[in-house]
């Protein structure tokens, strides 16, 4: 955040001022990026908020989620019916249903205190892992779109279609033990890069907004996978129902050591190792960063910006496509339908926003995401609470990260930056 | 209505942009307000229009003292504004734009178009306008969409009209007829004033005319002042920016520029017919008014236009249809007029600004990793060699003050081999310390035996830097001239007579 970083030393204090001349208005009326688009400007709110703020966030959606548990609870209601009567009884069931919701999101989700040994207490979390491993994977994607400039919205398409290439080669194809694995998940990933590479491909050479063409081809790879179910090409043989065969034994991920986790976690730590270097280290990522931060500039070093544009998206897509792959492989091998994305083409955009768009951000997010998720159904078992309370927590995740001014104002933050309020001024 | 101001001062920051600026029009009066781009025509007119609360005077309608805190306020007071670029919502109609922002209505919150229609009806009628109040604003013209925002401020009742260079759109035709309808307005009372940098225009519309320089009223004139008069006033004498350098050794031919075209999406010339040369070691500095082309031209050059023809060759080898990674790696420098949008990405480090331009190989690149260690000892070099205030390499470009950014911007160009070194407006929005170090620094690259082409819009500049000044007008060169050309004559070149008539 602007507002804590060192003092800039006394030559660089008025920045926006110094670079006016006389008779040049500030920039109220002229800003720095004149055709900057709101969207773009949206992008860099998020990707320079910090990790107090995705913390904060994160607090205050529990906090509204706390206010929904306790307002929906049969227990808080009947209290309630005699609250002038004995206040305390209301109080008291607010503190029950809000405390037990929570103790069983983190029981059902981080660790079980229930559990008679230390080690029996970790599966929750080893399955949240689980939960996790395709969010991270998907929300890297999201986020390497995001510093690139650009907005991936298509990652239900690039899910679907990752998945459904890689999933076929797994019940279709008769390979050795690890060869087949291999050839399954390059599959997927060439789906998704294919799926995302073609929006890139329209952008840089149509100017054709990735908003609209990827949220397009979700829907196009929704109802073309429902029509491919239908057909002997994926539908199981014998079968009536719109789902594909079962995958094969060789082309499943391994679990590892017996735990729930599989070898898909590992390859999400590979995808944050390798977007770390791609985004921080890599030629590639540093035009790629000049691109998503500064178009015109980019182009005037003489980087391509078209070309960059495509293989922004292509990378995404791979990423994207390992979370499509993980999904048939390592989720749920029993055969797929046209759904299994569940919802993690957007829930990744989600992470992606909650990690800043940073990969080790990214790591985070998506397991917290998947505690939530995997907590979120214990929840609803022991405390008969609406799995959508949890939905509506990661929802509202999403909005006070988008909305920093907001979080900012519930914590009395100080403003970004002294130009903020010269612009005021000024208007 | 009578306007008055006394003694405006508007400060941004440590600058000065009106200083205790006094005008007086009066009804049925034309006030020309003549002066340089930056002169702070606009900041005044701005303080005027309530968008910018000034820091010292006030503001009289028929004596009595106004105070605005927006533009809601002076239109109210009777002000109204033609600004340069029209506020018109292009798919709406005539009238439609008319009642934008005080939209009459009927029983039940219906637009009552029909009071809007005879509005623009009645004033297009009295001043002889010819406008169609059904007509789409997008299908009209420019010098009637021009007209529509007179009638705009005029259906608020304004008694002052301000028009903010309202004939940088027009073409010479619909100029002429601008100027008809303005003295139709002073005619009927109008009381206007006329933003230019024009002096053809000035001359023939204005009843007075003030000129603004460096946010000051430098002077008072006539209408049947000459223009040598105007220009000297204009450009003024007082600040000298001196340049300490050597005569030039000049080499071969270095940059040659041939019959350089460049046409707009709709056929329009930007630069036309442009051929000029710049020997090795020479700097050739282009002058002119903002907007001439002069972009264009070193976006051509760099490779960054399209629709460009003509030839364009660095000693010898041609650099039209080169990509700008083609140009860039032929040897050009290229210091970019708008170093915030163009030449620095301002969230990235110093040191990543450093290798913006040289992200694909040696020597910060090595199998497509950035060498960071290395990255690091050239930028904390640069940071020393080029005297950049800043905490460190790491610290965010957007961060340093215009002086310190232009710095970073040189340093990138300077520290590649270069054939030639493009500067566009290097010293735009600086302070006087770093004016005078990148002034030094492109002599400097001069004298290294570099072709240098400079851009400016300071003729102060121009002069200190120039081997030999080439002056652009609409997209063309009007003339080439020695460095020790007077300024009164640049200044008429600049504002678009040719070369003969100057002479003459």
């Amino acid at each position: 955040m602007t507002g804590t970083e060192p003092a800039p030393v006394a030559e660089t204090g008025n920045e926006d001022l110094a670079t006016l001349e006389p008779g040049q208005v500030p920039n109220a009326a002229v800003p720095a990026q004149p055709e900057r688009s709101g969207a773009q400007r949206v992008l860099r709110e998020i990707l320079t908020g910090n990790l107090l703020l995705s913390v904060l966030a994160v607090l205050v959606s529990l906090v509204v989620g706390a206010v929904l548990i306790a307002v929906t609870s049969s227990q808080v209601l009947a209290a309630a019916g005699y609250f002038f009567a004995r206040p305390a009884d209301t109080f008291s069931a607010i503190g029950s249903s809000v405390g037990g919701a929570y103790a069983s999101l983190f029981r059902g989700g981080v660790y079980d205190y229930t559990a008679t040994d230390l080690l029996g207490g970790l599966p929750p979390l080893l399955n949240s892992l689980d939960f996790a491993t395709p969010l991270i994977a998907a929300g890297l994607g999201i986020a390497i779109g995001f510093r690139a400039g650009l907005f991936n919205i298509g990652g239900q398409g690039q899910i679907l279609i990752g998945g459904a290439v890689a999933g076929w080669l797994g019940f279709a194809l008769h390979l050795p033990f690890g060869l087949h694995l291999v050839v399954a998940l390059l599959g997927g990933l060439i789906g998704g890069a294919v799926w995302a590479g073609v929006v890139g491909v329209l952008k840089a050479r149509t100017g054709a907004h990735e908003v609209i063409v990827t949220i397009m081809l979700n829907y196009v790879a929704i109802y073309l996978l429902d029509y491919l179910l239908h057909t002997p090409v994926l539908q199981a043989p014998g079968s009536n129902n719109p789902k594909s065969p079962a995958e094969l034994p060789t082309a499943v991920l391994p679990d590892l050591f017996g735990t729930p986790v599989n070898l898909g976690f590992l390859l999400a730590i590979v995808a944050v190792l390798a977007s770390a270097y791609l985004l921080n280290r890599s030629s590639l990522g540093f035009k790629l960063r000049a691109v998503g931060e500064n178009p015109p500039a980019a182009r005037t070093a003489g980087i391509d910006v078209r070309r960059i544009v495509v293989l922004a998206m292509v990378i995404s897509g791979v990423l994207v496509g390992l979370a499509g792959a993980y999904q048939v492989l390592g989720q749920t091998t029993s055969g797929f339908t046209n759904d299994f994305d569940a919802g993690i083409g957007f829930n990744a955009i989600t992470v992606a926003l909650l990690g800043r768009s940073r990969p080790w951000g990214v790591f985070w997010a998506g397991i917290l995401f998947g505690v939530f998720t995997n907590g979120g159904y214990t929840m609803q078992a022991a405390n008969a609470i609406d799995l959508n309370v949890v939905s509506v927590v990661q929802s509202l995740i999403v909005l006070f990260i988008a909305a920093p001014p907001l979080v900012r104002a519930i914590f009395r933050l100080p403003a970004p930056g002294a130009p903020r309020r010269q612009r005021k001024a000024a208007a | 209505m009578k306007l008055e101001l006394r003694g405006i001062t508007k400060r941004f920051g440590p600058l000065v942009a009106n200083d205790r600026i006094d005008l007086v029009v009066e009804p049925g009066e034309i006030l020309c307000l003549l002066g340089e781009n930056g002169a702070g025509k606009s900041t005044l007119m701005n303080v005027l229009y309530g968008l910018h609360r000034p820091d010292g005077g006030e503001i009289l309608l028929d004596d009595a003292v106004q105070h605005f805190s927006g533009p809601g306020d002076a239109m109210r007071a009777g002000i109204g504004m033609v600004h340069q670029h029209f506020m018109l919502v292009p798919v709406f109609t005539v009238a439609e734009n008319v009642m934008l922002g005080h939209e009459a209505t009927r029983f039940g919150g219906r637009l009552d178009l029909a009071a809007a229609r005879a509005k623009v009806k009645e004033i297009s009628d009295r001043f002889g306008f010819d406008v169609d109040p059904d007509a789409r604003i997008e299908d009209l013209p420019v010098g009637v969409q021009q007209r529509v925002e007179i009638i705009k401020a005029l259906s608020r009742d304004a008694r002052v009209l301000v028009f903010d260079e309202p004939t940088a759109v027009l073409t010479p035709q619909e100029t002429d007829e601008l100027m008809a309808i303005m003295r139709q307005l002073k005619s009927a009372g109008t009381a206007i004033v006329f933003i230019t940098h024009k002096l053809r225009e000035v001359r023939e519309v204005a009843d007075r005319i003030t000129v603004i320089r460096l946010g000051r009223v430098v002077g008072e004139a006539s209408p049947t002042a000459t223009n040598a008069e105007l220009a000297s006033l204009m450009v003024g004498r007082s600040v000298e920016l001196t340049v300490e350098k050597a005569p030039p050794t000049l080499g071969a031919d270095a940059l040659v520029v041939e019959d350089l075209s460049v046409h707009d999406a709709n056929g329009a010339a930007l630069v036309d017919s442009v051929s000029f040369t710049v020997k090795a070691g020479e700097i050739l500095a282009i002058a002119g008014v903002q907007g001439n082309g002069q972009t264009e031209l070193t976006e051509a050059i760099l490779g960054l236009q399209s629709g460009v023809s003509g030839r364009i060759l660095l000693d010898g080898q041609p650099l039209t249809g080169r990509s700008v990674k083609g140009v860039l790696a032929a040897g050009a420098g290229f210091v970019p007029e708008d170093r915030q949008h163009d030449g620095l990405v301002p969230e990235f480090t110093i040191a990543e600004n450093l290798m913006l331009d040289r992200s694909d190989g040696p020597p910060f690149v090595k199998g497509g990793t950035v060498q960071t260690a290395d990255l690091n000892a050239f930028a904390e070099q640069q940071l020393a060699e080029f005297d950049i205030r800043a905490q460190g390499i790491t610290t965010r470009v957007g961060r340093l003050s215009g002086g310190n950014q232009q710095k970073v911007v040189l340093a990138r160009e300077l520290s590649r081999d270069l054939r030639l070194f493009v500067a566009a407006q290097p010293t735009r929005g600086l302070d006087v310390g770093s004016i005078e170090f990148v002034h030094e620094r492109i002599v400097a690259t001069r004298d290294a035996g570099i072709p240098v082409l400079v851009i400016s819009t300071e003729l102060d500049e121009v002069v200190a830097l120039a081997d030999r000044i080439a002056v652009m007008y609409r997209g063309r060169i009007v003339g080439i001239v020695p460095a020790d050309t007077p300024r009164d004559v640049l200044g008429l070149l600049m504002a678009g007579e040719t070369a003969p008539a100057v002479a003459a």
